[in-house]
């Protein structure tokens, strides 16, 4: 018999429609990177580094009034409960790809001509919504790392399941649920710098998506402002 | 301890002293310094660090980050390549920089008899300063300033360059300090190297490494000063038992 992933306006892991997973949000954890940060909601964990800016090799990718940003996702081949094969993947690149095209409008690329930030995101663990993770933490060593940047992005993710709109897709949710709507948020602009869905939904039912994806993002970048605070302000 | 949320009030502005701010906090109106960006006439932090105010001008000053050649600075640098006539320096920073013959030996070189090395060789450690900066970011390098030279021996350890201007201390009070307790040669380069040779090489190094990690905290001149005064009392106490 099919399991109810919603009962009595609960979920699997007893969470209320539009509550988050726990978060824990920690800048500065790798010692060889210029900026690093952890990241976990619920079971997924993701650690961001950032390097440089640095000398661009090769040589031929380098800008002449800009730095460039170069993004690398990978999950590591411990992270899901099936062993995957390590390496790049077709998904891999996507989500590098859209993870730089959501950092971007925020970056100061133009104060370090010729030169290279490389950031670095692994998943640790794995459990739904990982690119979610996977910027968020970005964000942070960003910050930590003293890249000038304009604001935060934060990012969390939406979908329905079993005809209800929930906040922050989990497990079973992602793969059993009709849509999964990640979003990154701009908080200071009121703009949208990722979007990605599959799935069906209405217009009126995505106008509600994305007024609860705000404002899971704005509870994340609270959380990520304090994870930066936090670093400097204990003994 | 720290003082970070000391909430002074500068001049009736609602902004308190020294704050810590991250990139998007709003930092009221005024001249924008560095550190910061403006947007519909209003101030922000760009980077993560603590917030300071001057008159109208407001700046943050960063926690952490590369360093960016400025003209003027002085910095360590490590020769890298000999070219025909200039030399190429890795001064720990996304940016190499070039200091010419010229600049380097005042008298007279025939380039056709004469090999470089004789003056800086592959991986030798030097001070210089920085003469100009382009757009482009190509660096430019003098030695024609009486503290360039040449650093024989000693130990380099790298710093955040943000919290140089902390080694340093107003007007070189915590460098000079340092220099006293240890009786160490130290000379700090701009770029977050920092040169350090005598026999109490490693007291000089911890005490350096601490500034670094309590650099954002108040009161760290006297820290400083207890903490390498207490290495000397220790260092004392152990020489009379044996």
């Amino acid at each position: 018999m099919e399991q109810k992933l919603i009962v009595d306006g609960k979920r699997l892991d007893g969470r209320a429609l539009d509550q988050l997973r726990p978060i824990e949000a920690r800048a500065g954890v790798l010692k060889n990177a210029n900026g690093s940060a952890y990241f976990r909601i619920g079971k997924t964990i993701a650690v961001a580094g950032i390097f440089g800016p640095r000398e661009v090799h090769p040589k031929h990718m380098e800008e002449a009034e800009t730095a460039i940003l170069r993004c690398k996702y990978n999950m590591a081949s411990f992270s899901t409960t099936e062993r995957n094969r390590p390496g790049p993947s077709r998904r891999s690149k996507e989500i590098s790809k859209v993870m730089r095209e959501a950092l971007m409008p925020v970056l100061f690329l133009e104060n370090f001509p010729k030169s290279a930030i490389d950031l670095h995101v692994e998943i640790l663990q794995a459990d739904a919504s990982t690119r979610c993770a996977a910027i968020n933490a970005a964000s942070i060593a960003l910050a930590d790392a003293g890249i000038p940047m304009k604001d935060l992005i934060a990012s969390c993710s939406v979908g329905i399941v079993e005809g209800h709109i929930v906040l922050d897709v989990a497990g079973k949710e992602d793969t059993e649920g009709d849509v999964d709507l990640p979003i990154a948020y701009y908080p200071k602009r009121d703009l949208i710098t990722l979007l990605q869905m599959d799935g069906m939904v209405t217009k009126e039912q995505l106008k509600q998506l994305l007024e609860l994806a705000k404002k899971g993002a704005m509870k994340i970048y609270e959380i990520q402002r304090q994870a930066l605070k936090s670093k400097y302000m204990e003994e | 301890m720290i003082l970070l949320n000391s909430r002074e009030i500068i001049g009736g502005l609602n902004m308190a002293e020294r704050e810590l701010v991250i990139p998007g906090d709003l930092l009221g109106e005024g001249i924008a310094g560095s550190g910061t960006y403006m947007e519909n006439g209003k101030i922000y932090a760009s980077v993560l660090g603590l917030a300071e105010r001057k008159d109208k001008l407001i700046f943050v000053i960063p926690l952490n980050g590369i360093y960016s050649p400025k003209t003027g600075d002085g910095v360590i640098g490590k020769i890298e390549d000999v070219a025909f006539s200039h030399w190429i320096v890795n001064i720990n920073s996304p940016y190499f920089g070039v200091l010419p013959l010229n600049e380097a030996v005042t008298d007279f070189v025939d380039l056709t008899k004469t090999d470089l090395t004789k003056y800086f060789n592959y991986d030798d450690i030097i001070f210089a300063k920085i003469s100009n900066v382009t757009k482009t970011k190509s660096v430019q390098l003098t030695m024609k300033d009486r503290k360039c030279r040449k650093l024989y021996g000693g130990r380099l350890i790298k710093i955040t360059p943000a919290k140089v201007p902390r080694v340093i201390g107003k007007g070189g009070s915590m460098v000079e300090m340092i220099k006293k307790y240890t009786g160490c040669q130290i000379v700090v380069g701009q770029n977050g190297i920092v040169w350090i040779k005598g026999e109490k090489e490693d007291l000089a190094i911890e005490a350096i490494q601490c500034i670094e990690e309590k650099s954002h905290t108040t009161g760290l001149t006297d820290k400083i000063k207890e903490m390498l005064e207490n290495e000397e009392g220790g260092n004392n106490g152990t020489k009379a038992n044996s």
